[in-house]
């Protein structure tokens, strides 16, 4: 079980693998997560699926290296094992026939965001993907995207490729051209916030997924609570998809660091 | 199995018994004190999460304290018993010196006896219902040391007893959830010949006895036992596998499994929803034992991190906010403290835990209840406004309730906060289940005494129909879940 049978570098910090999961390929539906962990004294973190084939039986993610964790994850090779995987977590998205989707994917949130977009194409919806980054060589699954789009838009900050500019000016290009049913957006939680801000604006309903802290995904920790509409949610049973528009971004981001010294620490020591 | 009040008084009969009761006198056996259990010092143990805390019965102090048990003719002992152990019938093989013998009677109804014998509010059961106490008003025959001592016995003889089985029926159950309820489901089924796979969410088993219950008062290594004993008794186990997400129960039902078990626990924490809690530093006490205890945080070796901080409160007054305090103490924090509403009289804490934690330092401001949390500039908790409280009329629960005190507010610095006021049941089964009756809680409605739920091949126990209990009583009710599952499925697939 859980053997990596296929592994890419999409950069030299952005890594997808492909992993033995037949019963988690079967289940798992567009916006389900999984929870993993390598090595007995590894740390349990969540990941998006960014795909699976039923027939391999086997589901893709795509993994940056960021802490010990992630690093430990891109250091796999194939035939490699992950000592755990448990899913599929999570809410899937609600996929509907809504009209036009605007779908705006930032660094690796564009791998969760694909099964997405490929559900809404196959539901009968018109997909616009916007994909943004930094700069070119953090552009990841640009053909499977254009592939599944009816439109697929880059931006890249320093212009390396695609138009020049944030994701939400190529988002504000696309609102005043059309009418847009839905936005989806996934990718850092800063990016997240202000999409979700632009949209707010023009009233268009908004989806974030978001990658908050867990330890189990099970709704057992609370580690992931956010703030929606008021009310304390848990990302990884309630979510992990919420209106952007109720989203405490504020809160979620000051979260995401609630770790963080303690995460240097343990990398600082690894790195040693 | 179940015993009937008849065998019980047939097997006080027997000739070994009869002979121990006339060997010591009634009076000689009361003028017996009760048994200390030795403690690790307080200054040691705290210098570590994995040295526990009571360190058991010897041999010699075993069987004087089992020379207490009057062997009576009426065991009340056992109605306190929520897994009916044949108290009188272990004791009087420790008191003979069939030590094994005594730890194989403990395995006949209860599948976890190292654990319970641990970890079981012994007072407020079997002990409570002593003879001792009953009638004579002194304290009970040490029931709970006595059965940790025939377990740990056992355990370290390297003979393990394998309970007697019924031959193999080929009948498939499922348990969802490796914890106490579960196991102890899954303990007596395998007894009745099923065959019988426990499903678990995490990448250990043992649920809440391995991510809760700190190893300071429950050895990981001991819960491990318990658990190779039941796979020896054919038991499969399969980790990482949530049923309803992983594969629906359909799915199971087509790989052939004829009924389930749902044991999965109340692992969902409960919050005060007070100003500033989401503040970071300012977790449940799931979390911050999950780290510790499932993760091993506290060592440095664990990529997974935890927080420490000078000052640390915990909020609550059970079982779980004294091992998370103990837990802060052992993480280095100068000041571990609880902050409790009420009075330290109410506090559903076992006294033993509470003793415990004032030996190691622990601070306890009861009465006193947290209204705000006060945030650094970075989103980290560093101070808690608490206001004190005094006692009213007796509430829903039977306890004074608590009243906050006018003008009472003042500041408590703290770096770290664990929230431990109550889980609720895990919504993940409920939510996963068509047709499942689910009260306005989120627990799991089933028909009392039988625990089948409202799909009849469905039957569930422990927090996720109790919303919140103890180990004994989760243990209890995979008892009597799996008695009444023998009675449905014997009628539907064995009768002819």
């Amino acid at each position: 079980m859980n053997k990596i049978v296929e592994k890419e570098y999409f950069s030299e910090k952005i890594v997808k693998i492909v992993v033995e999961a037949p019963l988690i390929a079967k289940s798992r539906k567009p916006g389900n997560f999984v929870i993993l962990r390598v090595g007995e004294k590894g740390e349990r973190i969540p990941l998006t699926i960014a795909g699976a084939d039923i027939a391999k039986g086997t589901i893709t993610l795509v993994v940056q290296k960021m802490g010990v964790s992630s690093t430990k994850v891109c250091d796999l090779e194939v035939g490699d094992y992950i000592t755990d995987l448990v899913g599929p977590l999570g809410k899937p998205t609600e996929i509907h026939n809504l009209g036009t989707i605007l779908c705006c994917g930032g660094g690796v949130g564009v791998a969760p965001l694909l099964p997405i977009v490929e559900a809404y194409k196959k539901a009968g919806n018109r997909v616009v993907t916007i994909l943004a980054a930094r700069s070119k060589d953090l552009i990841i699954l640009e053909d499977e995207m254009r592939k599944h789009s009816d439109e697929l838009i880059i931006m890249t900050d320093d212009g390396s490729y695609g138009k020049k500019g944030l994701v939400t000016e190529g988002m504000e290009e696309v609102i005043k051209r059309e009418k847009i049913n839905e936005c989806v957006t996934i990718g850092p939680a800063i990016m997240m916030k202000f999409c979700s801000l632009l949209t707010k604006k023009y009233e268009i309903p908004t989806v974030a997924s978001l990658n908050s802290i867990m330890v189990d995904g099970t709704g057992m920790c609370g580690a992931c609570r956010v703030t929606v509409g008021g009310k304390t949610k848990f990302t990884c049973v309630d979510g992990p998809e919420f209106d952007a528009h109720q989203i405490d971004f504020e809160e979620m981001m000051s979260r995401l660091g609630g770790y963080k010294k303690e995460e240097v620490d343990k990398f600082d020591q690894f790195q040693k | 199995m179940e015993r009937s009040e008849e065998y019980i008084k047939n097997e006080r009969k027997q000739d070994w018994r009869v002979a121990l009761q006339k060997k010591t006198k009634a009076k000689d056996r009361m003028s017996i004190e009760r048994a200390l259990m030795a403690e690790t010092e307080p200054e040691l143990r705290i210098k570590s999460q994995r040295i526990e805390v009571n360190t058991g019965l010897t041999q010699e102090q075993a069987i004087l304290e089992a020379t207490r048990c009057m062997d009576c003719v009426n065991p009340t002992c056992m109605e306190g018993c929520p897994v009916s152990i044949n108290i009188p019938k272990f004791i009087k093989n420790i008191e003979r010196g069939e030590i094994l013998e005594a730890a194989s009677v403990l395995k006949e109804t209860s599948a976890l006896p190292a654990v319970c014998g641990r970890v079981c509010p012994q007072e407020l059961q079997c002990e409570q219902k002593c003879f001792y106490v009953e009638k004579l008003n002194q304290p009970a025959v040490a029931i709970g040391y006595l059965e940790r001592f025939a377990a740990d016995f056992e355990r370290e003889s390297g003979h393990l007893a394998t309970p007697e089985l019924r031959p193999s029926n080929g009948i498939k159950v499922a348990v969802i959830g490796s914890g106490p309820s579960g196991l102890s489901f899954a303990g007596d089924m395998a007894k009745l010949g099923y065959d019988v796979t426990v499903f678990e969410a995490l990448h250990e088993i043992g649920g809440v006895l391995k991510y809760g219950i700190p190893e300071f008062r429950l050895p990981n290594a001991v819960v491990d036992v318990e658990i190779e004993s039941l796979r020896r008794m054919g038991v499969k186990f399969i980790t990482n596998y949530i049923v309803g997400q992983t594969a629906s129960l359909d799915d199971l039902k087509a790989d052939g499994y004829k009924a389930f078990y749902v044991g999965s626990g109340a692992g969902l924490p409960r919050f005060m929803n007070i100003p500033g809690e989401n503040a970071n530093g300012i977790l449940s006490s799931n979390e911050y034992l999950t780290r510790v205890n499932l993760m091993g945080a506290d060592s440095e070796e664990s990529d997974t991190p935890v927080l420490r901080g000078k000052n640390v409160v915990v909020v609550g007054g059970g079982n779980t906010a004294m091992d998370s305090v103990r837990t802060a103490k052992r993480l280095g924090a100068e000041r571990a403290m609880i902050v409790y509403r009420r009075s330290e009289e109410e506090m559903p804490a076992r006294v033993e835990e509470v003793h415990h934690a004032k030996q190691e330092g622990v601070e306890f401001l009861t009465l006193t209840n947290p209204i705000e949390y006060i945030a650094d500039e970075n989103g980290r908790v560093c101070q808690m406004k608490v206001q004190k409280m005094e006692l009213g009329e007796p509430d829903a629960s039977g306890r004074r309730r608590p009243v906050p005190v006018e003008g009472s507010e003042y500041i408590l610095d703290c770096e770290v906060v664990v929230v431990a006021v109550g889980v609720s049941p895990n919504p993940l089964i409920p939510n996963s289940v068509e047709g499942l009756e689910v009260s306005k809680w989120g627990t799991i409605e089933v028909v009392k005494d039988k625990m089948q739920s409202s799909i009849p091949e469905m039957f569930a126990g422990g927090d996720i129909v109790r919303g919140g209990a103890t180990v004994i009583l989760a243990m209890g009710d995979g008892r009597k879940a799996a008695k009444n599952m023998d009675i449905y499925l014997t009628e539907k697939y064995l009768s002819n």
